[in-house]
């Protein structure tokens, strides 16, 4: 059975052109960069050039990437910076919507005696501006918020953030995992300090991530060792992905406009249809605003784990906010801070495309999926089939 | 992903028994879709023999919580309701070849749904605020149903008290009343356990007089520069060669005497230690 990868912002596909850019690094240039001789040295200007085409997908200079072992990496090393360079600073602000690698961060910052703020969402996981603004105050070291939600799709105001805390002389990380190679990014004309990104969620392999870092910004070390990212992160180069995520890069600058309204396209019919086909459904997140891949749908009365392994049965893949999927037994934070019925929580699944998807695909999810609703709304002792109401 | 059982995987696929029993007998509707899992079971009951003649279900919940419900309309059909009673969620989980632990939950949902309809059917049925105090106001976990949880799945630890009950895993507020309500269960239930075997054959005994001071007598002298060292065992006499710091140390016999009480204590009560 052939599977039908729904499930992008998860992890993505190595790009066939990526490995192949890797594959020589694997076998026989295995060369330190570090070294003195010609055969490290090699390496270092394939890294140098995997740097520059990292910095080119974001508009950066090439100085200005840190390579990192992955986004969860990146996201730690610039919220501790922060706090570091400004010791005096005890204040953290981020959301409650974070990917578990900010949010988490921050909760243990609490723990060691730091004042966090979490910035709510409003019902489509919206930022509030207001709520922001008034957190601020001349404790803040850091404000970290993402580019776009890993669940909704989500776009976070990114300029208009930067913009008011560049006001405030506050530090301002972004974690761009999700939005980097889907959506255009020029951090020249983005008042951001710090911002994320990660190598598997744009067909470079897992295990590789970058750091921007804006000239001139205060940095700690995270990592502490060796001279290797010039003293800014240490530890000899994970050579292979470093160079295949600058080769995913350079992918993404190429085809980026033209695949995100492929896939944007394919997403909407993938939506409609479901809204369509399946009564008391609803999609989670605000419409107006979100990446092109990616859609978050309840559906009431079934829970998602029996979705996605019903789903599976027919090779498809996706992901759910249901608690039973979560590994613990609390449904979706992002959700649940936007204040989704636990109802249509439980229901919840997320579709994230990617430029390897097809129409034929699309369809056959558009036909699995109604059915697979349909049936366990069957079992269900709630719905219009069922007697009681929950 | 879960590793469910190829039971589990055929009865989440494949439910039999669904739906619900026109003008039935008995119903029992536990869970919330609130709470992420519920199973309402209706049945048709023999008046006479109190026998369980049929079983349906309809549940909202992972595939664990499908596949439970199955098996347990499954099992109680041709039972009359006393010998369903005896049905424990361990029976669910084993006739399923097991659940994950975080699942047993699942487990326990349909043993409370089974209750819930034979009390139905007795005219039992109580109100909400009768079945005792919450504890977890997450997934409204009362104090009775972790303490009857606890004890049929002899589970001492907070995490399986959550994985049963779900008590304690959301908000977490209520871990430290848990934790009160097991140390209660158990520091009166816990049964003693036999720290010194009664009969021994001479080679458990030198077995378990080498365990004992390799595991608690080895260690604290070591911890004070000391070392020990078994030479010999000769009936009940155990000759042992002291070490480093205690070798003509002054209070040498009391070290011995120590030796001699723990061994008497763990191995036999007539054992003599002597240095060599």
């Amino acid at each position: 059975m052939s599977v039908i990868y729904l499930d992008n912002n998860a992890t993505t596909a190595v790009a066939p052109e990526v490995l192949e850019e890797m594959a020589p690094y694997l076998r026989d240039l295995y060369g330190n960069p570090s070294s003195m001789h010609t055969f490290g040295g090699q390496v270092r200007r394939k890294i140098e050039e995997a740097r520059a085409r990292v910095a080119a997908l974001i508009g950066a200079d090439p100085d200005e990437i840190v390579f990192t072992s992955c986004g969860t990496e990146s996201d730690n090393t610039a919220v501790m910076s922060a706090v570091e360079t400004y010791p005096h600073r005890r204040h953290v602000v981020t959301t409650r919507v974070e990917h578990p690698a900010v949010l988490n961060f921050a909760r243990h910052l609490a723990r060691k005696g730091f004042r966090v703020t979490y910035l709510p969402v409003d019902s489509l996981g919206r930022l509030d501006m207001d709520a922001l603004s008034e957190a601020l105050d001349d404790e803040t070291a850091v404000v970290s918020i993402m580019y776009a939600n890993n669940e909704t799709g989500v776009i976070f105001p990114v300029r208009r953030i930067g913009g008011l805390l560049r006001e405030r002389g506050i530090l301002f990380h972004t974690d761009a995992v999700q939005a980097v190679g889907k959506v255009p990014i020029n951090v020249k004309d983005l008042p951001v300090d710090m911002l994320s990104l990660s190598g598997h969620k744009l067909h470079a392999p897992k295990g590789v991530g970058a750091l921007y870092v804006r000239k001139g910004t205060r940095f700690h070390p995270y990592i502490i060792g060796g001279h290797q990212e010039r003293g800014r992160r240490a530890g000899t180069e994970n050579v292979a992905s470093i160079i295949g995520l600058g080769k995913a890069c350079e992918l993404a600058m190429q085809a980026l406009e033209r695949e995100s309204s492929y896939v944007g396209t394919l997403r909407d019919r993938l939506e409609q249809a479901l809204l369509q086909l399946c009564p008391d459904a609803m999609v989670n997140g605000d419409t107006g605003n979100r990446l092109p891949n990616t859609t978050n749908i309840s559906f009431q009365y079934v829970e998602g784990e029996a979705i996605l392994l019903r789903l599976d049965e027919h090779g498809i893949c996706a992901s759910s906010g249901s608690a039973c999927t979560s590994g613990s037994l609390q449904p979706s934070h992002v959700l649940r801070a936007m204040g989704v019925p636990f109802t249509a929580i439980h229901g919840s699944v997320r579709f994230s495309l990617s430029r390897y998807n097809t129409e034929a695909e699309i369809e056959r999810v558009i036909e699995i999926v109604p059915a697979v609703i349909k049936e366990l709304r069957e079992l269900s002792p709630y719905g219009r089939n069922g007697l009681g109401q929950g | 992903m879960w590793e469910y059982s190829e039971k589990v995987k055929e009865l989440f696929l494949h439910p039999r028994n669904v739906g619900e029993i026109e003008n039935p007998d008995a119903v029992g509707e536990v869970g919330s879709m609130i709470c992420g899992d519920a199973l309402k079971l209706t049945l048709r009951i023999d008046r006479e023999t109190e026998r369980i003649i049929d079983a349906k279900f309809q549940t909202f919940g992972c595939a664990s919580a499908i596949a439970s419900s199955s098996i347990l309309t499954e099992l109680i059909k041709g039972k009359t309701l006393d010998e369903a009673l005896k049905l424990t969620n361990k029976d669910i989980a084993e006739a399923l070849g097991g659940l994950p632990k975080e699942k047993m939950h699942c487990s326990v949902m349909g043993r409370e749904a089974l209750e819930a309809a034979i009390a139905d059917y007795r005219g039992e049925k109580r109100l909400v605020e009768e079945k005792g105090r919450i504890v977890c106001n997450c997934f409204e976990v009362t104090e009775e149903k972790i303490r009857k949880v606890a004890i049929e799945n002899h589970l001492t630890t907070v995490e399986e008290i959550t994985n049963y009950t779900k008590a304690g895993g959301d908000c977490g507020s209520c871990i430290p009343e848990i934790e009160a309500i097991l140390k209660d269960i158990w520091s009166v239930k816990a049964p003693e356990t036999p720290k010194r075997p009664k009969k021994m054959t001479n080679l458990q005994k030198i077995a378990l007089i080498q365990d004992v001071i390799e595991k608690e007598i080895r260690p604290r002298l070591q911890a004070d520069g000391g070392d020990i060292e078994l030479i010999d065992i000769d009936g009940n006499r155990v000759i042992v060669g002291l070490r480093a710091m205690c070798v003509g140390c002054p209070s040498g016999g009391v070290t011995i005497e120590g030796i001699q009480k723990k061994l008497r204590e763990l191995v036999s009560e007539d054992i003599v230690v002597e240095a060599q």
